[in-house]
């Protein structure tokens, strides 16, 4: 379970509070009261990745493991392979069509609950979010279930005649199961900016003889398109880290950074180069979800503050 | 404002159907009498789940996540709520950092981290430690039970304890008979919460645990990936029941929406 | 000619019946305002007349053209919303062109009218700010250029001052009044703010629980209010039960308890009233402001000064005598005022006594 952009995040909580003027003293008790959360997450957050970033630059040796060394030879190789390329293809890939079906589906159903009436509203609410609270395994299993060559999906499809198709271990399985997983984290910031939305807009631009095809494009989408925003940028970069939907659902064949990391560091015990797999993917996600975010900041940030 | 068409609520019903076709068609597997994959379409039985009383592995994984769920959510209670009483009501040097450290976990993918503590635990020896998978857990849970005590506390009315200063109440009085239960069910929502998550998680258990501290997810995914029969769906029903009765707890001491939007 | 005609307009939600048969004329060019206390069904006038409630039954006529069930987008008025309902997202100018662009108006021409109406409501330098950049005074003015710059038939508010601090309600009162002055628009204005009501408007329609209790012009709903509750609504009323005891003619005796009695004539029962007989119960009713207080001894009904407040232009006294709590107010003349616990005589003039008649009673 993620949550919104860090940026976003710390402002929206912390209320302005009388600042304690007293000098160092007074800040004692606060950093006393902090002191072991501080610890814990110095010595389990911020020193392992630093670690991480260190391994990236060790060489490997199949006898004895990792060799401290500094050298950039895993960079080259993961940067230069092809089928390392494949694999980030098929990982951003994956990431962007979850990601514009999250967008396509969640933003439509978000807008339809916020116009139904308790208790239903609330009820509908639950049922889209609740999953998030079922352990991604159960919810991977559950899809392999539907897709495999004997499963539901495909009877429905004999019904009309067509199939089976295979669609076990491939891309669409990957995409479909994702798009289950992700469609809260799209529904949730949409339906924030929706409870922000004044009804009244829409009837004012009505009342000013718009259509309401055009009141949908031109008044109530643009306000919601901070969250759509927010909510594709954390869709896309859980889903390009993701590692349970891909690994019960790709199969063997069809690997993804994550799967591969997984296989460095549990099969091949290349432990180097599965931390620089590791570290690219989450270069290339904060880079994506920084341009997006300016982007985001541009726009918007004068009429929406 | 104006209803739903039809259309809309079509719609509707195909995300709706989507959304519940995963956990409900592993739900009725469970109950299937057959040997293979099907739909219990000539009755119910229960022999898949006096199944995996055969498989010690399960019931084993099953208590350590129970354990590591419980005693995790505890101790990152005891860490973080401090840590957030201090960051929601004071300004102090290095808030701002403190805040986004304790809230990093959720922007730093399940598998980094993962890694990074198989790397870390392997270098100082404590690779299979059960403590240790203990403290890992707890930062990954650690920015939920922030969150709600941030939350929790940023909607106090001040007033409310300045009243009860007035009338003669000491700090320490005023901290545990007007703030602490005002607190209380966002604290109580942020164990559980905690718990539910702790409970679930895969990702980064997966590079850190070792044979002798597997969680049940763990097993699960190990599971799945060698065989798929019913089985799972039996202990994947389960940990849907389990995970449904957390919620209406949740729900009971919270609001589920309330945890699951801000507020509603 | 009337413009806009409510014919019998009634609306229900289920069993609760928010409107029940509204019969309205409104005069092109008018300004009306629909008054009463929350619940009335002010409110869902304004919306079946905009379109965004149904009617349960009636006809709504505007301009000769029957709108009834006219959808919201086709009808063509003004609206300005209780909270503005301005677009968060676009700018104060592109807010004001919205209207425009639906009509398909071109370039140069809606630039034209943008320009007008914003230099009409005193924002010509905001054009290229946004919503939330702007204060609450400001907000309703762009709110209201929007209305206005689509030139429409008719212009309806919705509490459109309920939002302001008290101050500039006050000055946004008087603004509105001459820009509606200065375009002629036929204007409908929904508050339950009764001095604004008073102060802006041509007629006000009073309301109460769904129907239609009065319809005068401001003064004459003051000084002639039809019966308890606009008496009580509208400004402040000191009421005294009585009973007539006689009546001559156009003359009426009442009798008031207390060893109190008034004569009055049929002009000051209300216009639109039931036929009066002896033994009806009455109430007597007088503005504090049409009292006078004199030296303790004088007057017609002697009292003693309870508490006082200080309102600025006028102090206003509440007594206490026989006849019950009786409320006076007096003009700020600058002199030394009655203090707590003073002994005066209450005096009036017979001529500004109003009778009400009891709602349903009958002898």
């Amino acid at each position: 379970m993620s949550s919104t952009l860090p940026a976003s995040q710390p402002d929206s909580q912390l209320a302005p509070r009388a600042t304690v003027r007293a000098g160092w003293q007074a800040w004692l008790p606060l950093w006393l009261m902090s002191a072991p959360a501080l610890l814990l997450f110095s010595a389990l957050v911020l020193v392992p990745l630093a670690m991480t970033f260190a391994l990236t630059f060790y060489r490997f040796d199949p006898m004895s493991g990792p060799i401290a060394a500094f050298d950039l030879h895993n960079y080259a190789e993961v940067l230069g392979s092809s089928y390392f390329h494949t694999i980030f293809l098929r990982t951003f890939g994956i990431a962007a069509l979850t990601t514009l079906l999250c967008v396509v589906t969640g933003t439509p159903e978000a807008y339809i609950l916020s116009r139904m009436r308790d208790p239903w509203r609330s009820l509908f609410l639950l049922v889209i979010l609740a999953p998030l609270l079922v352990s991604v395994v159960v919810r991977a299993f559950g899809w392999s279930m539907l897709l495999n060559t004997n499963g539901l999906v495909n009877q429905l499809f004999g019904l009309f005649g067509a199939g089976p198709f295979k669609l076990e271990y491939t891309t669409f399985a990957i995409v479909i199961a994702l798009v289950h997983v992700m469609l809260p984290f799209m529904v949730i910031p949409v339906w924030t900016a929706l409870q922000r939305l004044d009804p009244q807009t829409e009837n004012a631009a009505l009342s000013l003889m718009a259509s309401p095809f055009t009141t949908m494009r031109r008044i109530v989408l643009p306000q919601l398109m901070p969250g759509i925003l927010s909510g594709s940028l954390m869709v896309f970069g859980l889903s390009a880290s993701a590692f349970a939907i891909p690994g019960l659902l790709g199969g063997r064949r069809l690997k993804v950074a994550a799967t591969a990391v997984y296989d460095q560091f549990l099969s091949s015990m290349n432990w180097p180069l599965g931390a620089t797999i590791a570290v690219l993917l989450l270069i290339a996600n904060l880079v994506v979800m920084l341009t997006y975010y300016r982007v985001l900041e541009r726009r918007y940030a004068r009429s929406m503050g | 404002m104006r209803k739903n068409g039809p259309l809309a609520l079509t719609f509707h019903s195909f995300v709706i159907l989507f959304v519940l076709a995963p956990l409900v068609i592993v739900i009725l597997v469970a109950f299937t009498p057959d040997e293979t994959l099907t739909l219990p379409t000539h009755g119910l039985s229960l022999r898949w789940f006096r199944a995996i009383l055969d498989y010690p592995d399960f019931i084993t994984a099953f208590f350590n996540s129970l354990k590591l769920a419980f005693a995790s959510a505890t101790l990152s209670l005891v860490v973080a709520l401090p840590a957030g009483l201090a960051i929601g009501r004071a300004r102090f040097p290095g808030r701002g950092f403190l805040n986004a450290l304790l809230l990093s976990p959720l922007v730093i993918p399940g598998l980094v981290l993962g890694i990074a503590l198989l790397r870390f635990f392997a270098l100082i020896g404590v690779t299979g430690s059960f403590a240790w998978l203990i403290l890992a857990h707890m930062i990954i849970i650690t920015p939920f039970v922030m969150r709600l005590v941030l939350a929790s506390v940023s909607g106090l009315d001040r007033s409310i304890e300045h009243a009860a200063a007035s009338l003669g109440a000491n700090a320490w009085t005023t901290f545990h008979r007007v703030t602490l239960p005002m607190i209380v069910p966002g604290i109580t929502g942020g164990w559980l919460l905690a718990f539910i998550n702790s409970f679930d998680e895969l990702t980064m258990s997966i590079f850190v645990t070792s044979p002798q501290t597997v969680t049940l997810p763990v097993r699960m995914y190990m599971y799945a990936t060698e065989s798929i029969d019913p089985m799972m769906a039996s202990v994947s029903a389960l940990v849907i029941f389990i995970t449904a009765g957390a919620m209406l707890l949740l729900d009971r001491v919270y609001g589920l929406n309330r945890i699951l939007i801000g507020q509603h | 000619m009337s413009f806009l005609t409510l014919t019998d307009v009634s609306k229900s939600f289920g069993d609760l019946q928010a409107v029940a048969g509204i019969n309205l004329s409104v005069e092109k060019g008018e300004f009306v305002s629909l008054l009463g206390p929350s619940g009335c069904g002010k409110t869902t006038t304004l919306q079946m007349i905009a379109g965004f409630v149904e009617t349960t039954r009636g006809r709504i006529t505007l301009d000769g053209r029957d709108i009834t069930h006219m959808p919201p987008n086709k009808r063509g008025l003004g609206i300005v919303f209780q909270s503005y309902a301005l677009f968060p997202h676009m700018s104060v100018e592109q807010n004001v062109s919205f209207g425009l662009e639906m009509r398909d108006i071109d370039k140069g021409e809606r630039k034209a009218r943008i320009r007008d109406a914003l230099a009409l409501v005193r924002l010509d330098a905001y054009a290229h700010r946004f919503p939330r950049e702007l204060s609450g005074g400001q907000r309703q003015r762009v709110a209201i250029a929007r209305a206005i710059v689509i030139a429409p038939p008719v212009l309806l508010l919705d509490e459109p001052m309920s939002n302001l601090d008290a101050k500039l309600r006050e000055d946004m009162q008087f603004e509105l009044r001459a820009i509606q002055r200065k375009i002629g628009t036929t204007t409908l204005m929904v508050t339950h703010d009764q001095s604004e009501a008073l102060s802006i408007s041509d007629r006000v329609v009073v309301m109460e629980s769904g129907r239609i209790t009065q319809v005068d012009t401001p003064y004459r709903a003051y000084e002639r209010p039809e019966n308890d509750f606009v008496s009580q609504f509208i400004g402040k009323a000191n009421m005294l039960a009585g009973r007539i005891v006689a009546r001559e003619g156009d003359t009426i005796r009442v009798d008031l308890g207390n060893d109190l009695a008034e004569t009055g004539s049929m002009s000051q029962l209300p216009e639109r009233g039931r036929a009066v007989g002896v033994g009806d119960a009455i109430t007597l009713c007088i503005r504090p402001e049409k009292l006078k207080l004199c030296a303790q001894g004088s007057g017609r009904l002697p009292g003693r000064v309870t508490s006082r407040f200080f309102l600025g232009s006028q102090w206003l006294y509440r007594l206490d005598s026989r006849a019950g709590e009786i409320l006076v107010c007096c003009q700020n003349e600058g002199k030394e005022p009655l203090a707590e616990g003073d002994q005066v005589g209450i005096d009036w003039h017979s001529d500004a006594i109003r009778f009400i008649q009891q709602e349903g009673a009958r002898v």
